[in-house]
């Protein structure tokens, strides 16, 4: 009789405030059914891991606009393998040059959504990709 | 307007002939969209045709005027871009300063006639970068300055007293000032003959962009501080640049950034007077203004007409001021970089062509043109080439420039002008109602504003009513593919190496004996600028700064509202 | 057992995933809560209760602030409503206290209503024994704050605070969400505000109404203030004088031996709750899966029965055990 729901999160490494995208995201994936955790702008990697084992998420969204993310998203990633985490699927948007793409599928990520991504094909990826867990 | 009564009167019965064929027509042949969906981007309604009805309770010396003459719709130019164009400035930084140095002396050789200065995300939030918190950001999305060591690489070759700058610099924004004012002292120029702007706009970091530090009460003080010293001592210098451009892109609709943009301004306004030490004719005329031009033409355009307008009644209305500069709304403008695809990127070139001639035909003071790659990172010099070019084109082989405010009288535009500053007065009123702007944003009333347009400007998208090119509509499958910056990721260790070295070579104890004033200035209240001044001088660090407003303000955390 | 041995040593991810399969109604989470539970009764439970806007998520990161450099660990339930439409929901309250994530001594966990009435998340009172047995010294439990009827906190709760702010009529709302009843502490929020003393005073007011008997062993609901969040100095301050009044409630308890009160009150909700779901929750689902629940819902439609009779012939079916 279990009733399974997923838990997104929502998070912006970095010290970028464009928070535009992960907020219509938010906001997005409470209209598909999701709980959705949002940590706010500013978050150290530390911040991030520590807030995904806490709040026991299936998905993890990763948004940075300042070109950081090569150091931040491999940085979240790692994080995460080092602690055991292997059961959270991690996606990253934002300004995302397709020279980075291969430096972000290596670090762990499982896709990447760049401006002009429409809501609803992210959410039909996210409903093929990710299941919650068991 | 006034229009003879025999005007009117055929006028009436040339329209009832005209909407019986439109009735007739559509029955037969259905317009592509229902009458709501044709509007702006941001959603004002426009109807099918305008005519002498729509304008008919204007009056023409009270609305529309002349050039030069209140109220300003026409422009606070008399000459028009006659006498002068718009600034041509491009916002640029990279990389290190030696990086973006060699990018300015580029695009002043290639005719830009003012800089703008791009800063990278530590040096944007004051942190040094060896923080922590820096990590991986390094020169990244605009230049690394830790000291006035790499200040002074920056501006090597630059003549402070010929060129203007502008710096996109919000809290740490007197750090950064101060420097650009000793490294004139270095350079041997007064501080009377350097000109150029800091945004120093914190409102709508609140409100939009988030790059935050102490809060609200505190960073209004500071940008007081800057207005007074400014000025009293760097008569020439804008020191506040009220933006609505990151409003804008953090999805606002137009006449939100109009509005929320002109009461940002009030605030200042207002806490500058609340301070008693300076009448407004003294400062206002250095208040200075930043909009986007967005990709509806016609929008844009209004915005900027009915923006002077309201400014002008604000200044005598509101602030019973006297002098005429004070009236005057000058401001810069960027096209709009959230209406830029990551597909097609090529396209991006005729959508910032057409933002820009917008923002002439609205009358910009100066102006940014988007590269086309910004979607993807920080423009080549190939892709800034191109945006520099449009603008030069736009002032040389248009024609755009050579009568004034050429859409005046309009039908429409005068309407739509009309439209914009009567909702724009409603949302300032609630704002006033709220007990002001900091008031409001505390309740986040703003931010939520700004939320709902842009989740609901994402689901039109989504749902094909809003067209973008290439990402909803006309999608081709076939990648295009356009050369890419790249800032090198050695940079940051190198920049590391740099500031560790200042900090062993200065006098340690010079550096904080400056600091020490500086936390006892801010501790009385008083003008923090001269104190700062002195600690760049004594080579203390942008995050040494920093963190003494942090110490004794407190720092501000978004409170993240959705 | 596996599970309660890793709470026990203050396995977070163990604690947070028991969380989860309680919320999600995993049959072995109740397995799991069986155990933990003769080991919970040490947390001071803390709730946090008030209208939208209020300001308790800045208050309770406040707190953490304040219990952690008096050297005790802190849990938070933050509850955020499930949207009635989509099922979905923005849990947001953790923001305000992400300054902590990399604290350890410090667990934030957000909770969503789930169609739960009462401000709280029915998984609330299986979370707050999970941090306990996590060996959490604090716990606190933030409501939704929707302004409607939120008094379910005090059934978990050891010290309740009202966090009320001038301006937002709540004077009003509190009377009527008789929101004075199951308050401990008064806490005026942005008591710079314009109307904060009027606020003040009818809360004074409102308590020297009221009968002697509703100050459980004497404990008159103190009203404290708390000015600018922005202001470090004055914040910090007015947050140590709330802490130290909240320690101060649970001593009182202690002492005046009400705290027993508290935890039968608590035993009395669990037992409920714990009846409703393992006796109601499968009657249901068996006279819908039997196919009788249509067969009923026809006939009540219908008028040709009223559904007191039919709940009441239920009820003696199952307890003659010929369900």
């Amino acid at each position: 009789m279990s009733d399974r729901k997923l838990r997104v999160m929502v998070a912006k490494p970095g010290l970028d405030g464009h928070d535009r995208g992960a907020r219509v995201l938010a906001r997005c994936f409470r209209d598909a059914g999701y709980e959705v955790i949002y940590t706010g702008c500013h978050q150290t990697p530390e911040q991030i891991v520590s807030a995904v084992i806490q709040e026991d998420v299936d998905l993890l969204g990763l948004s940075c606009l300042s070109g950081a993310h090569r150091y931040l998203y491999p940085a979240v990633t790692k994080l995460m393998k080092d602690k055991g985490i292997d059961d959270v699927t991690v996606i990253g948007g934002g300004i995302i040059p397709e020279q980075d793409f291969q430096l972000m599928y290596d670090a762990g990520l499982k896709a990447i959504f760049v401006p002009g991504t429409t809501l609803d094909s992210i959410i039909t990826w996210i409903n093929t990709n990710v299941k919650p867990r068991n | 307007m006034y229009f003879a009564k025999e005007v009117l009167e055929s006028s009436s019965k040339m329209r009832q002939k005209w909407e019986d064929e439109v009735k007739k027509l559509v029955s037969k042949w259905p317009d592509q969209k229902p009458d709501a969906q044709w509007s702006t981007v941001s959603d004002l309604p426009i109807k099918r045709l305008y005519t002498p009805d729509d304008i008919k309770d204007m009056d023409f010396a009270r609305d529309i005027s002349y050039p030069g003459q209140y109220p300003y719709t026409r422009g606070n130019q008399v000459t028009g871009y006659r006498g002068k164009y718009w600034t041509f400035r491009m916002f640029s930084g990279m990389g290190d300063a030696a990086t973006t140095n060699a990018r300015w002396h580029m695009l002043l050789k290639e005719g830009q006639t003012g800089l703008s200065t791009a800063f990278d995300f530590p040096t944007l939030m004051g942190y040094d970068t060896d923080s922590p918190k820096a990590r991986g950001e390094c020169g990244k999305c605009g230049v690394a300055i830790d000291t006035l060591e790499d200040f002074l690489v920056l501006t090597k070759g630059v003549p402070l007293d010929k060129i203007t700058t502008s710096m996109t610099i919000n809290p740490p924004a007197t750090a950064l000032w101060a420097m650009y004012c000793a490294a004139a002292e270095i350079q041997g120029i007064p501080l009377t003959k350097i000109g150029g702007t800091i945004q120093n706009d914190m409102l709508k970091e609140f409100i939009a962009q988030k790059t935050l530090m102490c809060p609200p009460d505190p960073s209004v003080k500071l940008i007081s501080d800057t207005v007074e010293f400014g000025t009293l001592k760097v008569p020439k210098w804008n020191t506040i640049s009220i933006s609505g451009y990151h409003i804008r892109e953090a999805g606002a609709t137009a006449v939100q950034e109009l509005a929320f943009t002109l009461r940002d301004g009030m605030e200042y306004v207002e806490d500058v007077l609340r301070r008693k030490k300076l009448d407004v004719d003294a400062f206002a005329p250095r208040l200075s203004f930043f909009f986007n031009s967005h990709i509806d033409f016609f929008e844009e355009i209004c915005k900027m007409r009915a923006a002077r307008r309201i400014w002008a009644k604000a200044m005598t209305e509101r602030y019973k001021s006297k002098d005429e500069r004070s009236w005057w709304m000058r401001f810069h403008t960027q096209t709009a970089g959230c209406s830029l695809t990551a597909q097609q990127p090529y396209n991006n070139v005729v959508r910032t062509a057409t933002e820009a001639l917008a923002a002439v035909l609205g009358g910009t003071q100066s102006l940014h043109t988007n590269s086309l790659d910004e979607v993807w990172c920080l423009p080549s010099d190939f892709a800034v080439q191109i945006a520099l070019r449009t603008q030069q084109l736009i002032a040389e082989e248009t024609g755009a420039a050579n009568t004034i405010d050429p859409l005046a009288g309009s039908y429409f535009v005068e309407a739509l002008t009309n439209e914009m500053e009567t909702q724009a007065w409603e949302y300032i009123h609630k704002i006033d109602d709220m007990g002001g702007m900091v008031a409001a944003i505390e309740k986040g009333f703003p931010q939520l504003e700004i939320s709902d347009a842009a989740y609901k400007f994402q689901r039109q998208i989504d749902s094909a009513e809003k067209i973008m090119v290439g990402v909803n509509k006309y999608v081709s499958t076939e990648k295009e593919s356009i050369p890419f910056l790249e800032i090198d990721d050695k940079i940051e260790t190198e920049q590391i190496a740099r500031l560790q070295a200042v900090r062993r070579k200065r006098d340690g104890k010079a550096a904080k004996k400056c600091l020490d004033d500086l936390k006892a200035a801010c501790k009385k209240g008083d003008n923090v600028m001269p104190y700062c001044i002195e600690a760049v001088k004594a080579l203390c660090s942008v995050q040494e700064i920093c963190d003494v407003y942090r110490e004794v303000y407190g720092e501000y955390r978004d409170p993240g509202l959705y | 057992m596996e599970t309660t041995k890793k709470i026990k040593g203050g396995d977070v991810r163990a604690a947070s995933r028991l969380i989860r399969n309680l919320e999600d109604r995993v049959p072995e989470a109740k397995t799991t809560i069986k155990h933990l539970f003769p080991l919970t009764g040490k947390a001071h439970v803390i709730g946090i209760t008030g209208s939208p806007g209020a300001g308790k998520s800045t208050l309770t990161d406040g707190l953490i602030d304040m219990f952690r450099k008096k050297g005790k660990t802190v849990g938070v339930l933050a509850v955020d409503p499930t949207s009635p439409f989509t099922g979905g929901a923005i849990l947001g309250d953790r923001i305000r206290m992400q300054r902590h994530a990399e604290d350890p001594g410090v667990f934030v966990r957000s909770l969503a209503t789930r169609g739960a009435l009462g401000g709280l998340a029915k998984a609330v009172g299986d979370a707050i024994h999970v941090m306990d047995v996590l060996g959490k010294d604090i716990v606190i439990v933030e409501t939704v704050g929707t302004g409607q009827q939120e008094v379910d906190i005090i059934n978990h709760s050891h010290t309740v605070l009202v966090v009320l702010v001038p301006g937002m009529g709540d004077e009003i709302q509190a009377i009527k969400a008789g929101i004075l009843e199951i308050a401990d502490i008064f806490v005026v929020n942005k008591a710079d505000r314009e109307g904060s003393s009027k606020l003040s005073r009818e809360l004074m007011a409102m308590l020297d109404m009221a009968p002697p008997s509703t100050f459980q062993g004497g404990w008159r609901p103190p009203i404290m203030k708390v000015e600018n969040a922005f202001e470090p100095v004055g914040f910090n301050k007015a947050l140590e004088d709330i802490s130290n009044k909240i320690e101060e409630h649970h001593q009182h308890l202690v002492d005046k031996d009400i705290i027993g009160s508290r935890m039968r009150r608590k035993a009395v909700v669990e037992l409920n709750e714990a009846i409703r779901a393992s006796i109601l929750e499968p009657v249901l689902q068996k006279l819908l899966s039997s196919g009788q629940m249509e067969g009923l819902i026809e006939k009540v439609m219908k008028k040709e029965i009223d559904p007191y009779t039919v709940a009441e012939d239920i009820a003696k079916r199952y307890l003659e055990g010929c369900l």
